[in-house]
């Protein structure tokens, strides 16, 4: 292991527990742009659910193993003495502990905001007794120059490389505020050589490291040649260093400031952003504290703004002394920009995969063939007119929809026996579930069973394009030895005649402008119920043909549109939709009634095996 | 990120009903997230309620009932009386209930009363106007309790900090024992070892005598009760001896309001009151609200409602250097809030935040017009683009009021999509007509700060 006053360098390995896929990508980001050798993340400690995730290492993928519990990730990756800990407040005390228990793990970051102080203080004493150390709670971290970054500290990619963080420079910095650090890093980086590491300790009261802490690695460690700290009004954490200080323990030169000057002026009441940043005394005031700061031998500035200059002028300093070399500047890296945000600023451009037409959920409101779905409300649009916004992307007239509607409601079901209602039955009885019983009834489906909506309309429309006759049209069927699809049906006749057919008829009349073809198939029923009398128009036939109707005497179809519908198999979509309504239905009453596996009664199967002989092969 | 249709209803909702209808003090209660955690003072009243209910699990022998009552402005008396029969039987003792001290000292004890007594003290003081050192408030709270004649007042008290927990007792208590500090024995309570290897018995007064071990054990149990229910400080001063068994008399306390998460059960029914002499206003409350039902932070004071420079920054840090920034430059008075969000918070949070914000610098016209510090560090993982979007929503609908009250914009800000973040805040100063200046992390954080000054003083 290396020395005690390093945190971290360029072969420091880390579990990150909690899955916050940003935060990791941004670690390994960081990674690539030091040119570590390897990603800093040994693994991803998730308590629900263990496996890989994906992430990026520069331009390519890289797996990172996920585990579900820390001591499973320490026992796999002993190497890795870091835990960046982005436990929610509740279990951050927990894991934090489990971790410390860990031997191989030697630093934890505590990210969450409102841990209690007790537990902090557990956290913090567990640490020290065996030589550990707690960086946080309520902080983003901290982070060593060109070695490794913990969590989301630094920020984005652009602020690394604006503030150098790539590369060490000389200056250790330690603050309470993380939302500072970012800012301190900004700072520094404009006005010396940059940081080499910085490290917020958290604005709890009491946080598990202070910064006395860092600044006596800073002080130990030889590669920094200068520390800044930035503390704030509230706590005695301030003056133990500056107690160091005057014991001679921090040699090197160290910029301060305390923020927290306006507190006098304000009411008492006031509780900063922070939990510890509160004067309960005299003492604990910002400019008692820079005043025994300066007192001590400390560079402070008169304020914030000049906390820069004052930086600048040490840094020279140093410089002109020789303690710091001038730094030769290595190339600033390149991390390949994110897909997403290169999208969304318009850098770069890719074909799509698909395209939908539709329906659109990527905008603030959900669209139906861009038609707002709280429009779609609104407008009582009903099933009818969604299904002409999504199959056909009209605004159907009323009547349209209406008849759509009607439809549906008219092949909802057609009872227990036809092919598709029997197979949902036998599936849900075999214990299956809702939707493999519903797949099984739908996939009879066919040109036998209810498939012949859209065979009817393409026949008849066909016959009425060619402009012949029906006797003609019935001849020629006959000929090519075709059923006409849409006429005939197993029990209905023109003395029983089916009353669905009626009711689609009668609708048709009352509202369509036109039924031509309508007309057409009737004189052909009458020519064909003329030889036998079940061969009627028969329900699909004519849902197949008034939809014809309806699209030509709408005028909101065109002849491309419509002959596109036909050739498509539209409508036999409006069949499988509505009669999933019954199949559902049945499939749900079997199971309501608790019925068990069906078997075929042995004597309704009449078995009729090949003979011996018949099933020989002639060689 | 688009903005749902929830966010519309929320604000149709907004307009509807006064401010006062979203804080709904119960929900701020039971739903926290508690991103603000602190010590918080409770009431008198609160603190003896769970010493009379936890403490006996750690010490059997301790049988203080807690016969206590919290007369608040709209307590019913008469019910009170009925659910409370000692109040009528017992002779009784009420003073003061909102968390500040001295109050012997001011007059404000009633004691030795019978219930009419009690009653005429609770008429002639319920709303009167005190001051208590230099603070002035309304007494709104009184708590009510057997009075105990004692002579012997003892002094017990237990405070935390980083090393773990302190205990003091004095054997001269009351108010005298800031006098009598010499005379207070300190017992440290290690944050790991704990009671175990503390030595009471042997650092206690020999003057107790057999109050010793009755004293040693109460030390013990008080220890353990304020380690498990989330205490942060806790005071007895005094306790007497009544009939042989311990009785508290005065007693203060705060809470780790960060332990709520544990301390559910023991805490329920807890209310932790503002400070003395500070009552929020709806706009406070409603930040504060707001704030507990999210994971960002979003925090607000108001300092001087007419001041003519108003803030708006991001994180606990920056926000507290943008005050000293102000202060530094001699603009104390000016300074109309304080306040700050961070935590990346969403955009209708920041809406609602700044909205809040603009209403109120909107209210009173100064004709030397105002400033407006939209100000903050250089993020770490808050998205700019994504909270500005929020910001601008609120400036577009008080672009008149912010016209008429002649409101300058200064912005200055850094992080995740700052660029987007900055140009939409260039681009809504042209389109509303109010003057706004931009500023990104080239530009030292509270440079704005003198910028707008300069200009509210010119």
């Amino acid at each position: 292991m290396s020395k005690n006053y390093v945190l971290f360098d360029r072969n420091t390995k880390a579990f990150v527990y909690g899955y916050q896929t940003n935060a990791i990508q941004r670690m390994l980001d960081f990674d690539y742009i030091c040119n570590r050798p390897a990603p800093s993340i040994s693994a991803i400690i998730n308590p629900s659910r263990a496996g890989i995730h994906k992430a990026f290492w520069g331009s390519k993928e890289i797996i990172l193993p996920r585990y579900k519990s820390i001591s499973l990730a320490a026992k796999a990756y002993p190497e890795a003495d870091v835990m960046v800990n982005f436990a929610s407040h509740r279990s951050a005390f927990e894991t934090t502990m489990e971790a410390l228990a860990e031997e191989s793990i030697r630093i934890v970051a505590v990210i969450a905001e409102g841990v209690p102080e007790r537990q902090s203080r557990i956290m913090s004493a567990t640490a020290k007794k065996q030589n550990k150390i707690i960086i946080g709670p309520a902080t983003v971290g901290g982070m060593t120059a060109g070695a490794f970054r913990i969590g989301n500290t630094a920020g984005t990619i652009e602020n690394i490389i604006a503030s150098k963080l790539y590369r060490p420079g000389c200056v250790g910095f330690v603050s309470k505020s993380g939302g500072m650090l970012n800012e301190a890093f900004n700072i520094i980086s404009r006005n010396s050589d940059g940081i080499y590491e910085g490290v917020a300790i958290g604005g709890d009261r009491c946080p598990g490291s202070t910064m006395l802490d860092h600044i006596l690695r800073y002080e130990e460690n030889p590669a920094i040649k200068m520390i800044a700290c930035l503390g704030e009004l509230g706590g005695e954490d301030e003056y133990r260093i500056i107690q160091a200080l005057k014991e001679g323990k921090i040699k090197k030169p160290l910029v301060a400031w305390v923020t927290g000057t306006c507190s006098p002026v304000l009411p008492a009441s006031v509780q900063f952003g922070h939990a510890g940043a509160k004067a309960d005394t005299q003492k604990e005031t910002a400019q008692a504290k820079n005043d025994a700061f300066l007192e001590a031998g400390a560079y402070v500035p008169t304020s914030f703004d000049g906390y820069g200059d004052t930086v600048r002028q040490v840094f020279e300093m140093l410089l002109s002394q020789g303690v710091v070399l001038p730094l030769i500047e290595p190339e600033a890296p390149k991390i390949p920009a994110d897909y997403s945000k290169a999208l969304t600023s318009g850098d770069i451009r890719k074909p799509t995969t698909f395209i939908c037409t539709i329906s659109d959920d990527s905008g603030e409101e959900l669209l139906y063939a861009g038609k707002k779905l709280s429009a779609v409300m609104d407008e009582k649009m009903g099933i009818g007119g969604v299904i002409g916004l999504l199959w056909f992307k009209k605004e159907l007239p009323d009547y349209a929809a209406g008849f759509i509607e009607l439809v549906l409601q008219i092949v909802a079901d057609h009872g227990p026996a036809v092919s598709g209602a029997h197979n949902a039955i036998v599936a849900s009885c075999a214990g299956k579930d809702l939707i493999s019983s519903l797949c099984s009834g739908l996939l009879t489906i066919g040109p036998r069973f209810g498939g012949a909506i859209d065979d009817a309309a393409r026949e008849f429309k066909h016959a009425k394009e060619m402009d012949i006759t029906p006797e003609q049209f019935v001849n020629d069927m006959k000929k090519k030895g075709i059923n006409i699809p849409g006429i005939g049906h197993k029990i209905k006749s023109v003395k029983n005649p089916d009353k669905r057919v009626q009711i689609l008829i009668n609708y048709a009349r009352a509202n369509f402008p036109r039924t031509e073809l309508l007309n057409f198939a009737l004189q052909v029923e009458e020519l064909t119920t003329a030889k036998k009398g079940n061969l009627i128009l028969n329900v699909d036939g004519c849902i197949g043909i008034l939809f014809l109707d309806l699209m030509s005497s709408s005028g909101v179809f065109s002849k491309v549109e419509i002959d596109e519908v036909v050739r498509l198999g539209y409508l036999n979509g409006l069949f499988a939709l509505g009669r999933s309504i019954g199949l559902i239905g049945h499939i749900l009453d079997q199971k309501r009634l608790g019925s068990r596996l069906y078997r075929h009664p042995a004597e309704d199967i009449a078995y009729m095996m090949p003979s011996s002989e018949d099933i020989k092969c002639k060689r | 990120m688009p903005v749902s249709r929830e966010y519309f209803a929320i604000r149709e909702i907004f307009w509807l009903f006064p401010l006062e209808r979203f804080v709904n003090k119960k929900i701020i209660r039971v739903a926290k997230v508690v991103l603000d955690m602190a010590q918080r003072g409770i009431r008198e009243y609160d603190a003896k309620r769970l010493l009379a209910g936890f403490l006996p699990q750690y010490l059997n022998e301790f049988s203080y009932k807690g016969d206590l009552a919290l007369v608040g402005p709209e307590t019913n008396l008469e019910e009170l009386a009925s659910t409370h029969p000692w109040l009528k039987t017992a002779k009784l003792v009420v003073k003061p209930d909102q968390l500040f001290g001295k109050r012997g000292k001011h007059g404000l004890v009633l004691l030795d009363a019978d219930w009419d007594g009690a009653k005429k003290y609770l008429q002639e003081n319920m709303g009167a106007e005190v001051a208590v050192e230099g603070i002035t408030g309304r007494l709104s709270h009184f708590l009510i309790e057997p009075f105990i004649p004692h002579i012997e007042e003892l002094y017990v008290a237990i405070s935390s900090n980083s090393d773990g927990d302190n205990i003091f007792f004095s054997m001269q208590g009351g108010v005298f024992v800031e006098e009598n500090w010499d005379k207070v024995v300190r017992f440290h309570v290690d944050v790991l070892a704990g009671m175990d290897g503390v030595d009471i018995k042997s650092r206690l007064p020999e003057d107790l005598g057999e109050k010793g071990i009755a004293i040693e054990n109460f030390v013990k149990a008080l220890w353990r009760f304020y380690a498990e229910t989330g205490f942060s400080y806790l005071e007895i001063n005094p306790f007497t001896f009544h009939n042989g068994s311990i009785v508290p008399l005065d007693m203060v306390a705060k809470l780790d309001d960060a332990e709520e998460y544990w301390q559910r059960k023991r805490w329920s029914g807890l209310a932790f009151p503002e400070p003395f002499g500070r009552s929020l206003s709806n706009e406070e409350l409603f930040i504060k609200d707001l704030d507990s039902k999210t994971g960002a932070s979003l925090k607000l004071t108001i300092l001087n409602p007419e001041g003519r420079v108003w803030t708006m920054v991001a994180g606990g840090g920056a926000s507290v250097i943008y005050a000293d920034t102000i202060c530094d430059l001699g603009f104390a008075k000016e300074m109309a809030n304080y306040g700050e969000y961070s935590g990346d918070p969403n955009t209708e949070e920041t809406y609602y935040y700044t909205r809040t914000i603009l209403d109120l610098m909107t209210r009173h016209i100064d004709p030397r017009g105002k400033m407006l510090l939209i100000g903050g560090a250089i993020a770490n993982f808050t998205d700019v683009a994504k909270t500005f979007k929020g910001v601008v929503m609120a400036l577009e609908e008080y672009q008149e009021k912010l016209q008429e009250a002649g409101v300058k914009i200064y912005v200055r800000r850094g992080g995740p999509n700052y660029e987007q973040g900055l140009t939409l805040m260039r681009s809504v100063g042209g389109r509303l007509g109010v003057p706004i200046e931009v500023y990104g992390p080239e530009t030292h954080m509270t440079r704005i700060v003198p910028l707008a000054l300069e200009d509210a003083s010119a």
